[in-house]
């Protein structure tokens, strides 16, 4: 357990700290000297430790074990991943979407997340996963519809198991393992990912969770994507623990810390967690690790917060270039197949501008359709209102 | 054909659960200490027992989770009536109630429902020390998205939570707590008055007194005072502090001519003001006074010794009452 020794005090930081008394305690003297009654080992830490260090596959021989398929269809993924990440960027700039936070660097942990769920599955992302939304299925244009400013949430969560885009920090998590619940209580086999950033690890919301899922034994993977800054504030001032997966030992479930740029290992990582939970495991937390090479949004600048060589050597280690190499070295695909996934991205992009160019038709009544399932008189009267504010301007 | 029961607003509401957790096995009680204790004030007592730990859930203690977690149980069909153990700890689940939990229904354009009960024992008068003895209605009155109601008999506790949990939408079930032993008729073969449908609790023709939750037995006490001095008042039971039922209010209004609204909660932005405001608009050619608002002051709720003086009380409505009189 050599990832366990103290930091040098180096790496300890400027802050002094003094040693620790030692952890045998000392041996008994007289009676009555034993431990305060009722106390006794709850479970042993030791198994639920992460990594010493983020977890790989591309490039080591175990990448050899993969399915080939999966990793041709992870390439896929990333790469319409990017080009979606890129255009919607665009679109922004064109003022046909309000904002994008895009998940350019992560698209290894999108799609990973998306690709490992089963169809009975759910999925809880949060602002920056319109990727794995989309890698699951939910219409790419739906997608959008929050940052469009057309709904808050332009799909059917039911329809592909995708709970809403939640934009206050880690306010899902709490839900995926109230779904994960039920699916004890109701004593079906499905599993409940949810996903956060590191900053929303600070949340209140995110403790909460972790420990009603711990408790629980509830099936739910907790995914932390931490791509190093919570908009501009670094990960050293987010938080002093070892690791983010150190932090699952302190609620009683495992922590993986696994490299959020190879997709393949991200894949392993969560499928291994989300079979855990579905065959009564119970909850895993993983953080894998990885960079937002693009600015929080199209409404920030990195460059006040962050130097440009940790941001190429990040571009360095990119989820997509690491994968297109295993792929070539291994001659598991060819100049068509890559071809093929090219063109599958431009049409994707494609469709995306045109379905974003079109000027969307929206009903200002729907205001007041869904705010209750049972819908009250004063509600009623204020649709009235804005109804009779419509026809004036109309007449007018 | 079961006759009526003499119960307390407490057992009434245990029995309200208990019926629910009878008949519809997605119903699921939760909250701190609500199982094997039966709850700080032994409101869900018996309920674990009867329908086991995975329908009367002991949670951790945090708010925040209980009702996160609340909603993503909905989200699964279920319908979880959660308790929060004292009206001043709901805030730390505030974050949940109001950007998660009132919204999603309406963010989803109605694809999803949560039918999720919370509910809090509210209100001062039980000489608890603080952050036990707070009325914040208003607080979540406001915030489109929640129905909020309070029932002031065993009756109304009896079948507003049976309504509330067979509602759709999420519902704030704020109980009167320094009435929870307060005894009354309970008829579980009634056909129970819509939940957000006023109630009047006594009739009269000189002034309406509207009030809901505590303040109804208050005001009821008040219109007997006053009936000894020859005027006769009305009592209005609100029942529902969202949405509001003016329909009834203002028939009544119509009526007496005069209103003084009553709540244990700060005057300042409270139910009574928008009450205040609704009936000015709707019967300003009918009214001889002012609509008059009583309640607590704009100060934080005070020290159990000195919370008589910070209560509305029957000499502080009936002072109310003689001032829109006097118009």
């Amino acid at each position: 357990m050599a990832h366990l020794s103290p930091p040098s005090p180096a790496a300890a930081g400027p802050a002094k700290r003094s040693a620790r008394p030692a952890k045998t305690p000392p041996e008994a003297t007289g009676p009555g000297h034993t431990p305060p009654p009722g106390w006794h080992p709850r479970i042993d830490p030791a198994p639920l430790l992460p990594e010493p260090e983020p977890y790989r596959l591309l490039g080591t021989p175990a990448a050899r074990d993969v399915d080939p398929a999966l990793l041709r269809r992870l390439y896929e993924e990333l790469v319409r991943g990017r080009r979606y990440n890129r255009q919607a960027t665009a679109l922004t700039q064109q003022g046909r979407l309000a904002v994008y936070p895009s998940s350019t660097g992560q698209e290894a942990c999108q799609v990973a997340a998306a690709l490992a769920l089963r169809p009975q599955d759910w999925l809880f992302p949060s602002y920056r996963d319109t990727l794995a939304v989309v890698a699951r299925g939910v219409d790419p244009v739906q997608a959008l519809t929050l940052l469009r400013g057309d709904w808050h949430t332009g799909y059917d969560p039911r329809a592909r198991h995708v709970a809403p885009l939640c934009t206050p920090l880690a306010t899902q998590l709490p839900h995926a393992v109230g779904l994960a619940h039920a699916a004890r209580l109701a004593g079906d086999d499905t599993v409940a990912l949810a996903l956060v950033g590191d900053g929303g690890t600070s949340e209140g919301d995110f403790h909460e969770a972790l420990n009603f899922a711990a408790v629980w034994h509830a099936p739910v993977v907790f995914l932390i994507q931490n791509n190093g800054f919570a908009i501009s504030v670094p990960l050293e001032k987010q938080t002093a623990a070892p690791s983010l997966a150190h932090k699952a030992v302190g609620y009683g479930m495992p922590g993986r810390l696994v490299d959020g740029n190879d997709a393949p290992a991200v894949h392993q990582v969560l499928s291994e967690a989300i079979e855990r939970a579905r065959t009564g495991g119970g909850p895993t937390l993983v953080e894998a690790v990885t960079y937002r090479i693009d600015a929080h949004t199209n409404a920030d600048d990195a460059t006040r917060y962050r130097d440009a060589v940790q941001v190429d050597q990040w571009r360095a280690h990119d989820p997509i270039d690491l994968l297109e190499r295993e792929l070539r070295d291994r001659d598991l695909i060819d100049d068509a197949e890559l071809k093929a996934v090219a063109e599958s991205a431009e049409a994707l992009a494609a469709r995306l501008r045109e379905e974003m160019n079109a000027d969307p038709v929206l009903d200002p009544m729907e205001l007041f359709d869904h705010v209750y399932a049972e819908q009250t008189a004063q509600l009623r009267e204020q649709a009235a209102q804005l109804r009779a504010e419509l026809d004036a301007e109309e007449d007018r | 054909m079961t006759s009526p029961k003499t119960m307390t607003i407490a057992k009434a509401i245990n029995e309200s659960l208990r019926t629910s957790l009878e008949t519809d096995p997605k119903v699921l009680v939760m909250g701190e200490d609500v199982g094997k204790l039966g709850g700080v004030f032994r409101v869900t007592d018996g309920l674990q027992k009867d329908f086991g730990e995975e329908r009367v859930i002991d949670t951790p203690l945090a708010e925040s989770g209980i009702v996160g977690t609340a909603i993503g149980l909905a989200l699964r069909g279920y319908r979880p009536v959660v308790e929060i153990q004292f009206d001043g700890f709901v805030f730390p689940a505030y974050d949940q109630i109001v950007t998660q939990l009132a919204k999603m229904h309406a963010r989803a354009l109605g694809k999803v429902k949560l039918p999720v009960v919370i509910r809090i024992p509210y209100g001062g008068g039980i000489g608890a020390v603080e952050h036990h003895s707070e009325s914040p209605e208003a607080l979540f009155a406001h915030v489109p998205g929640l129905k909020v109601v309070s029932p002031a008999t065993p009756s109304d506790a009896y079948w507003m939570m049976r309504q509330a949990t067979e509602c759709d939408d999420p519902v704030i079930f704020f109980e009167p707590k320094r009435r929870y032993w307060d005894k009354g008729e309970v008829d579980t073969a009634a056909v129970p008055a819509p939940l957000h449908r006023a109630r009047i609790a006594r009739e009269g023709t000189d002034l309406t007194l509207a009030a809901y939750g505590p303040m109804v037995k208050t005001c009821l006490e008040a219109a007997a005072a006053a009936e000894e001095e020859g005027h006769s008042l009305e009592v209005l039971d609100l029942r529902s502090m969202s949405p509001i039922d003016f329909d009834t209010l203002q028939a009544s209004v119509e009526k007496t001519r005069r209103l003084v609204v009553v709540h244990e909660a700060p005057v300042f932005l409270g139910t009574g003001a928008e009450v205040a405001a609704r009936i000015t608009e709707r019967c300003f050619y009918h009214l001889e006074a002012p609509v008059l608002r009583v309640g607590g002051f704009h100060a934080p709720y005070p020290p159990a010794r000195l919370e008589e003086d910070y209560l509305p009380n029957l000499d502080r409505v009936l002072d109310a009452v003689d001032r829109a009189l006097a118009f």
